[in-house]
């Protein structure tokens, strides 16, 4: 796959004793929202993780733009191009909105470095954000905290988004609020890989799809092929639509 | 003006900028509002420990790190001005060498200690520290030839700061015009300096990402920062504004031991302001500092007037002796700590 972002070839990972990954293959190709699916503890996250350095490959090799970045340190990784938004956000809660969106656009050192343009890209995008420009992250909802989140992964152009379930825990109407964020950040022509255990929202938004069960990838093909075969999903995620709705 | 001076970080509260106002201005009167050697040695330490606590609080409540090592740092602040004025005379010049001999083997130890030990787990890196300040303790005892073993050293200082200088024979309001007032407006002009150059370097962009890595380390990995290394730079400023502080003390007292700078009851007491104050707001150490300070210092004189006042009366009567003043002074603690879990500071929401 020549014009595949980020690839991984046979990447095991291990926690301690516990062994997560096993062997893990798929490619993300630029320019595409790519989804990894699959059920609760099937090592979605992991593979993010993994992707960012924050566990370590003990086998196999992740290619981002065909250089092996397995052994890098996490800041070398991120500093590829590679933004990263956890499950859990991940936001620090003592800084201020602005704060937490100057530190992470590093070629900023101050807020008014930030290019004024793209801010108001991202304002339009979230609007909550501008409203709560100067209050501390802390307080703001679950759904602002989420909106953050992303707006901090693309406060500077980026060349691959790893995002963790955007819509866990959100209000269906927030929901639908990210999905139009979503369809914006593709049309500017990003790479995503998102991490989702909302079928709905993965059929509405992606390209390709991995989809993952007990550390390995158990399929890979288009999101539309898999969204119109109700006997493929209720095979691999053990669900159907009709049943999740 | 004061904006541009605070860093913009002003007082969130106005209790609170009366407060620090209150407390500034009364630490630059004292040796005229409160005439005597006792008052102004009392000032004098609380200005010493603003510098040393809000150092502290740079390392514990800005960027998370558990360092008991900081008194090592204050001790080779005022061992490296001791021992320069002790062996070079008390010139200015053997000021400047010992500063700088001092500062720089802070920075290089903070530096080095930082490197190897801040990879670890926040409770080893505690242990190491212990065990580095314990070490140096021994060491400064032992080594008595350079400095002076348990007895420390008395020295001179240059002639200006020195008491026997006179600026004006007579005294106005109270308080002699002689080099020891110098040397305390000296101290007061120092310590004001370093605090507002702290209160620049939280309030930097770099402070920004010590707060970062103190709430969620990984996260601020994963945005491309270094942690290890903005900890060690973390380190190095404190141990470096440590010293400074360390100096300031020496250069006051005309003199140092282990239990002056170096002692790990001298810890404690950090760690207690600290709290006092509040974690995570440089303005806790200016109010913690002043309030264990002065509650250390006048509160056996308070109770003795109690104990007057009470005479006769039996049991409250030996409360109020001034032999059990650590037990008041326990107590205040307990409830500062119980009534202000946030420290008094970060109650009147400035914590960051």
């Amino acid at each position: 796959m020549s014009d595949a972002l980020l690839s991984l070839e046979g990447v095991e990972t291990h926690i301690g004793r516990y062994h997560i990954l096993h062997g893990v293959d798929f490619a993300v190709p630029k320019g595409e929202l790519t989804m990894l699916l699959g059920r609760n503890g099937a090592g979605k996250t992991t593979t993010l993780r993994t992707i960012m350095g924050l566990w370590r490959a003990s086998a196999g090799r992740v290619r981002f733009e065909g250089a092996d970045i397995a052994a890098l340190p996490t800041p070398a990784i991120a500093a590829s191009g590679i933004a990263y938004v956890p499950e859990n956000m991940g936001i620090f809660t003592d800084l201020t909105v602005a704060e937490n969106m100057t530190l992470a656009a590093r070629g900023a050192k101050r807020l008014a470095d930030i290019d004024t343009a793209r801010l108001e890209w991202i304002f339009g995008l979230f609007p909550a954000l501008r409203k709560f420009w100067g209050s501390r992250a802390g307080v703001l909802s679950g759904g602002q905290k989420q909106m953050l989140a992303v707006a901090r992964a693309i406060v500077e152009p980026r060349k691959l988004l790893l995002i963790d379930e955007p819509t866990k825990g959100l209000a269906p109407a927030i929901i639908g609020h990210m999905m139009d964020a979503f369809r914006e950040l593709k049309r500017s022509g990003a790479t995503i890989l998102l991490v989702e255990q909302n079928f709905n929202f993965a059929r509405a938004l992606g390209d390709g799809v991995a989809v993952m069960d007990d550390g390995r990838i158990v399929h890979r093909g288009r999101m539309r092929e898999l969204a119109e075969d109700e006997a493929l999903q209720t095979r691999l995620l053990g669900l159907s639509l009709a049943a999740h709705q | 003006m004061l904006r541009t001076l605070l860093s913009e970080d002003l007082p969130k509260s106005r209790v609170l900028a009366f407060l620090l106002a209150a407390i500034v201005l009364a630490l630059f009167l004292t040796p005229f509002l409160v005439p005597g050697a006792k008052a102004m040695g009392v000032a004098a330490k609380i200005l010493v420990f603003v510098v040393l606590v809000a150092s502290y609080d740079l390392l514990l409540g800005y960027t998370g790190i558990v360092s008991f090592a900081h008194t090592m740092f204050f001790g080779i602040g005022a061992y490296g001005v001791a021992i320069a004025f002790t062996r070079l005379g008390p010139s200015w010049g053997a000021l400047a060498a010992g500063l700088a001999g001092a500062v720089l083997l802070s920075a290089l130890l903070a530096f080095v200690i930082g490197l190897f030990s801040l990879r670890v787990r926040a409770i080893f890196y505690a242990m190491i520290t212990l065990a580095v300040a314990s070490a140096f303790q021994t060491l400064a005892s032992q080594l008595s030839d350079l400095t002076g073993g348990e007895d420390g050293l008395n020295f001179k200082v240059p002639e200006v700061l020195s008491p026997a200088f006179e600026l004006h024979p007579d005294p106005v309001l109270g308080a002699s015009l002689d080099g020891k007032l110098l040397t305390y407006y000296l101290v007061f002009a120092a310590a004001m300096l370093l605090f507002l150059a702290m209160l620049r370097i939280i309030n930097s962009p770099f402070g920004r990402v010590l707060v970062a890595i103190r709430e969620n380390d990984f996260r601020a990995e994963a945005l491309g920062y270094r942690v290890v290394v903005y900890r060690t730079w973390s380190n190095v400023l404190a141990a470096v504004f440590a010293t400074l502080a360390g100096s300031l003390l020496a250069l006051w007292l005309r003199y140092n031991g282990p239990d002056t700078s170096l002692s790990f009851e001298i810890m404690l007491d950090i760690l207690l302001m600290v709290v006092i104050g509040g974690m995570g707001t440089l303005y806790g150490a200016l109010v913690g500092a002043a309030l264990f300070v002065v509650a250390q210092s006048y509160l056996q004189d308070l109770l003795r007037l109690a104990h007057g006042a009470l005479e006769g009366v039996p049991v409250v009567s030996a409360l109020a002796s001034p032999d059990r003043w650590l037990f008041w002074l326990g107590l205040l603690f307990v409830l500062s700590v119980y009534y202000f879990p946030a420290g008094i500071v970060g109650r009147l929401g400035n914590k960051r």
